[in-house]
């Protein structure tokens, strides 16, 4: 259990692919950490490099946070929204570093795709592996699987993974998100504390 | 993103480095904001668009045609008197050199900042990993390089006072994890715009360029740097960082998003070497650095890509000390950005101080997953008619710079050679008078074609030869994120207040058939069909042939 003691750095990555929303699951963590009085750094791509791709956005916060990227070896957390990718966070991974999967394979045509064995077996000699269903239990309760990664954010700090408090979580959540969508991420956040 | 604009002095929010640049702007009164959108420089440009549809920002905003419109667009305003702010990526400088030297030259009359955006490691940019650092020796314009989206906003006004101060444009260069960076940032207060109507007043000497005036102003140029030198050594911008107990005789010298990294490093490896940050990389402040390296028996350069620094280094310490040790290129890349680990071993090495990586191997290899076209993409349709019409061995495809150039990319395999913006027209010219027989395709998009795909059509009619041209017509600047261009119909996007009057779309077939070319047809591609018979009738022509392949970008449409 995380206290309410500062902690000198938290080091994260998010992974997955281009259009899942990597970079609105930053703002919000950014915006919570800061809630908790945090130094912020952040990195994220645009452009082509968005395009469907591969995409690693990552995040630190702490006492006073220099680089923006992770540096190698020294990441704490891995949320990885498809599950061939989390094995692009082992790069930064330790053998301390968690990996927080959404239980979700998007394959590539033409190629040779990881089965979910395999990918568990790889990333279990590395570190602790969480692995949830954000988007089969997103789709089930909410109709959609778009709000898996918010889904994921939230259920790290109910558990823990992420040092941020939920209530700072949830307020991220109300400044950053459109009213239009607002309800349906509230739910999301709100399922996250049941599981 | 109006929080950038609605928050008050004195206030900490968490903005990117682009949304920093723009409160700064704001900050400073800017009055005149041009640019064309560029990766990693765009939201600097979306940004204004925004405040300046919902009436927050009053001053004019222009998505010009390109980078050397948007820059004479800003010459003159600034001759005109008003604040003005030019934004643009790297390669856009080289589209607007032609008028930036001459610019240099001139001075400035209402303040002028250039922003200049670098991707280090192309993340988002085809050509070449340009260092826009290499122009500040071609034009003397003085450049600052911040580090986080702090400095992006703190830099951006700092470069309008030495602009006001010293009658000169001044850059701000920044990189990918610069623009791209959020952190928090602490607010001053808003200046507003107020008048926005500048008067030009005659003044030959002035702007004016040519001989023997021309070299007068070279003369005056050269000095007024001189006195922007003496601004750069005082400034506190360019500062050392010593620890407590500083380690004598080595010492780092950095700036931009390299000075964060060796901080990182120097926590890392619990290392108190002093460092110099250098806030301007043009003019150094020379002074400054020779005290620093005075007493050092080595020196670590951290810069990005090519060892500008560095060789600047050298040569202020032959002066000073000529034994000092100079290490830079030698430990560090050249090819590709820094990143964090890549420091502490340079700086490790350095201090020789052993640091040991923690790491892990991977076993299987991971899929590579290239970038796609949207499901929906009109694009899809495209290269799908082109494959059906022609056997793609037998074709040349010439690529340009669009969300088109995944061409290039499987399942599509349609591009065998890319450069730069509007140029698949010119290099198609090229091969089809050399080559004579063999068939080619050019893609280009429509805000392409307006930014540099015009002269080279010309040429191709004037010229004569005989490529086909298809013009991806999605009315939109889709890859850098929806911006509008001079074609773009007003009912998909909406269209800059300051046009609001005035405007109406150019049709691209005009332009077409102004410019001579008979062989000339405007499809849908969702009629395959005539897509297809129409690609192979044309490619039989002995003149250009220009399809304009019309139908809105998916994410437009929507």
């Amino acid at each position: 259990m995380y206290s309410d003691k500062k902690i000198d750095q938290f080091n994260m990555l998010i992974v997955g692919t281009g259009g899942q929303g990597q970079i609105t699951l930053l703002q919000i963590l950014a915006e919570a950490a800061l809630l908790e009085g945090y130094d912020i750094r952040t990195s994220e791509l645009h452009g082509l490099s968005q395009r469907g791709g591969s995409v690693e956005v990552h995040l630190r916060f702490g006492k006073k946070i220099y680089s923006p990227l992770v540096c190698r070896g020294k990441a704490d957390l891995i949320l990885a929204l498809e599950m061939q990718e989390a094995l692009r966070g082992i790069y930064f991974s330790n053998q301390k570093t968690k990996f927080l999967l959404n239980k979700q394979i998007i394959p590539v045509s033409l190629a040779k795709n990881l089965t979910e064995t395999e990918i568990l077996k790889n990333l279990k000699k590395i570190g602790k592996v969480i692995l949830i269903p954000a988007a089969e239990i997103c789709q089930k309760e909410l109709k959609t699987n778009v709000v898996a990664g918010i889904y994921l954010i939230s259920l790290a700090s109910f558990k823990n993974l992420i040092p941020l408090k939920p209530e700072s979580i949830l307020r991220a959540i109300k400044k950053i998100i459109p009213e239009k969508y607002l309800e349906l991420n509230l739910k999301t956040f709100n399922l996250a504390k049941d599981y | 993103m109006e929080e950038i604009l609605f928050k008050k002095a004195g206030r900490k929010i968490i903005l990117l480095g682009n949304e920093a640049i723009v409160r700064g702007a704001l900050e400073s009164g800017v009055q005149f904001v041009s640019t064309y959108p560029g990766t990693p420089a765009s939201e600097i440009g979306n940004t204004f668009f925004r405040l300046s549809q919902i009436g927050k920002y009053k001053g004019h905003f222009e998505f010009s045609t390109n980078e050397k419109t948007a820059l004479e667009a800003g010459v003159g305003a600034s001759f005109s008197g008003l604040k003005t702010l030019v934004v643009m990526k790297n390669f856009g400088l080289n589209v607007c050199l032609d008028s930036l030297l001459p610019f240099v030259y001139t001075g400035t009359k209402g303040p002028t900042v250039i922003i200049v955006a670098d991707d280090p490691s192309c993340h988002s940019s085809a050509q070449s990993e340009e260092n826009s650092r290499a122009f500040v020796f071609l034009a003397h314009i003085p450049v600052l390089e911040p580090s986080d989206p702090q400095e992006c906003k703190d830099f951006t006004e700092l470069a309008f006072k030495i602009s006001e101060k010293f009658k000169i444009p001044v850059m701000v260069r920044t990189t990918t994890r610069v623009a791209h960076q959020r952190a928090p940032v602490k607010l001053s207060k808003i200046t507003e715009a107020g008048k926005v109507v500048g008067n030009f007043v005659k003044e030959p000497k002035r702007f004016v360029t040519l001989p023997p005036r021309v070299l007068e102003m070279k003369s005056e140029l050269l000095e007024k740097i001189e006195k922007v030198r003496q601004f750069s050594e005082k400034s506190s911008t360019n500062s050392i960082y010593r620890f407590p107990k500083s380690i004598d005789g080595a010492g780092v010298i950095t700036s931009g998003i390299s000075y964060l990294y060796v901080r990182e490093a120097l926590k890392e490896l619990n290392l108190n070497l002093p460092v110099l940050k250098l806030g301007f990389f043009y003019p150094l402040p020379e002074k400054k650095i020779k005290n620093f390296i005075k007493k050092l028996k080595k020196v670590l350069v951290v810069e990005e890509l090519e060892p500008y620094l560095e060789k600047e280094i050298e040569r202020l310490a032959k002066n000073v000390n000529c034994r000092l040790r100079i290490f830079g290129k030698q430990l560090l890349p050249e090819v590709g950005e820094l990143r964090p680990e890549i420091i502490i071993s340079a700086v490790a090495k350095f201090a020789n101080k052993k640091y040991k990586f923690s790491i892990l191997n991977l076993k299987s290899s991971i899929v590579k997953r290239f970038p796609q076209l949207c499901p929906g993409c009109p694009y899809w349709l495209v290269f799908g008619a082109v494959r059906k019409a022609v056997d793609p061995q037998k074709v040349i495809f010439g690529g340009d710079i669009g969300c088109y150039m995944l061409a290039g990319f499987p399942p599509h395999f349609l591009q065998d050679y890319l450069s730069s913006m509007g140029s698949s027209i010119g290099i198609a010219h090229g091969i089809k008078k050399a080559t004579g027989k063999q068939k080619l395709i050019t893609f280009i998009g429509d805000s392409t074609f307006f930014h540099a795909g015009i002269p080279a059509l010309i040429n191709t009619v004037f010229n004569q030869s005989n490529p086909l041209i298809i013009i991806m017509e999605n009315q939109t600047t889709a890859m850098t994120g929806h911006q509008p261009h001079p074609g773009a119909p007003l009912s998909l996007n909406r269209i800059n207040r300051a046009h609001n009057n005035l405007y109406a779309p150019i049709k691209i077939e005009e332009i077409v058939r102004a410019c001579g070319v008979k062989n000339f047809k405007i499809i849908d591609p969702i009629n395959q069909k005539e897509f297809i018979k129409t690609i192979k009738e044309f490619l039989k022509k002995s003149e250009v042939s220009v399809i304009i392949a019309r139908r809105p970008c998916i994410q437009i449409k929507k």
